[in-house]
């Protein structure tokens, strides 16, 4: 006991720009990180764009992308035009998104870092995973929330399976609802399974092609925020 | 001091950014030098006896308590291209990181304020291991390994080659790691009366040309 003590004097703790710690070295309450994770191909760079055209008019936002091999992701957010060029920066991962964004998150603070630097004082900061399994999660280190995305073509099953991403992401968004009939699926039944598997914790359709499709994603984006900024500066 | 934070630092998993690189081994794959544990093994030795040596020398300085700001200069000219000199800053700023939040120290919060945007990594590294109460020679070692583990690892992904072999190939250079971090050590301790000049300067042109073209490619899988 006397040498950790010790230890804690010697080691004193230090600012990493971690997500554990709320205010700018200026002790500004810092912009809040939402993560945004889920497999391949079931619409984040699409809510991303969405988010970023819903409130970009109301908010100072920037994007870090963590493309697997290329950098598609941050490409399609400038070809969308969602947001000037220095707002967005991509991370490269290695073969291995889970890792950049839970096990090795120094990359993603390094993004975090300049972004505020360059663009800031900013008010959001949404880290988008690359396309990965049902067990990505991101570090509390990295993001304060995050968003889960799987899609109804991908199999009315994935809700049931459960999994990290699916149990424990602060919002489930389900997508490409408009499909469901085509791909025979039930969507109260992945609501059902989606409340059996995650409780009182929230779960979003979308249909992010139809008009404001992105909506019950950005109002929660919004109460997380207003949650964020209320709190002790 | 504890010879247990040598375990910690040099660990694949210590969360400095190093995933997200392959040390030239993706461009050697697609290049065909690498293809098998055999080949791997030659890139690896190549690349420690040269890059590595380099690098074990300036950690055991920087761990020896060397101006980090002249060893920084010092890691410039020994490294003669921008990719590499990029990655080596980035990967610098990434262990700047987690040595401050693992084993803070004045000296580390120094050299941040001086180099924001990164210092040459295996002197972070040095300074860490300085933090942590390690010797030049841990220094040294983790850096060595550190130069030549990434590349097997990326190799284990780019070619599924099997990971016992990737594994066994690193077992296979032990000999040549301990030369390597001893002749890094045994330069560093010259620096106080030579200056830095006394550090090992080895090249690899073939690692320096192909990181830049690394650099350029539009679709890889590593960051380097």
């Amino acid at each position: 006991m006397h040498l950790d003590h010790e230890l804690d004097e010697m080691f004193p703790e230090r600012h990493t720009h971690s997500a554990a710690v709320p205010k700018r070295p200026d002790g500004t309450r810092r912009a809040l990180r939402i993560g945004l994770g889920g497999p391949v191909g079931t619409g984040k760079t699409a809510t991303v764009a969405a988010l970023c055209r819903a409130l970009r008019d109301e908010l100072s936002i920037a994007v870090v992308t963590n493309d697997i091999y290329t950098r598609e992701d941050a490409e399609f957010l400038l070809r969308e035009a969602v947001l000037p060029a220095e707002r967005i920066q991509a991370v490269e991962t290695g073969a291995c998104p889970h890792t950049a964004i839970r096990d090795d998150i120094s990359a993603n603070l390094e993004a975090v870092e300049d972004l505020e630097e360059a663009v800031g004082p900013l008010d959001l900061i949404l880290v988008e995973s690359g396309g990965d399994n049902l067990t990505a999660t991101f570090s509390k280190g990295l993001v304060d929330f995050q968003i889960f995305v799987i899609d109804v073509a991908g199999g009315d099953d994935i809700p049931r399976k459960g999994g990290p991403g699916v149990t424990s992401a602060d919002l489930l968004v389900i997508n490409k609802t408009d499909l469901a009939p085509y791909v025979g699926v039930d969507l109260e039944g992945m609501a059902r399974d989606a409340k059996a598997q995650r409780g009182e914790l929230p779960v979003a359709f979308t249909a992010l092609k139809k008009e404001n499709g992105v909506k019950p994603v950005s109002d929660w984006v919004r109460t997380k925020l207003a949650d964020w900024t209320a709190g002790p500066a | 001091m504890s010879r247990a934070a040598l375990l910690v630092l040099a660990d694949g998993r210590f969360p400095a950014g190093g995933h997200a690189h392959s040390g030239g081994a993706e461009p050697a794959v697609t290049a065909g030098r690498i293809k098998d544990a055999a080949t791997l093994e030659r890139f690896c030795r190549g690349r420690l006896h040269t890059a590595g040596l380099v690098a074990a020398g300036l950690a055991a300085a920087a761990a020896a308590g060397a101006d980090p700001l002249l060893l920084d200069d010092a890691a410039d000219a020994r490294t003669p291209v921008p990719a590499l000199r990029q990655v080596a800053r980035r990967l610098g700023r990434q262990m700047m990181r987690a040595a401050r939040a693992t084993w803070p120290s004045d000296a580390l919060d120094a050299l941040a304020a001086a180099r924001p945007r990164g210092a040459h990594q295996p002197i972070v590294l040095g300074l860490a291991a300085r933090s942590a109460g390690l010797t030049p020679l841990d220094a040294a070692y983790a850096v060595a390994y550190e130069n030549i583990s990434g590349p097997a690892t990326a190799a284990v992904r780019l070619l599924s080659l099997d990971p016992f072999d990737a594994t066994a190939v690193l077992a296979h250079l032990a000999a040549d790691l301990d030369r390597v971090a001893a002749q890094g050590a045994e330069a560093a301790a010259r620096v106080a009366t030579e200056g830095v000049d006394a550090l090992p300067a080895a090249s690899a042109p073939l690692l320096d040309i192909t990181a830049e073209q690394h650099a350029a490619w539009p679709v890889r899988l590593f960051a380097s």
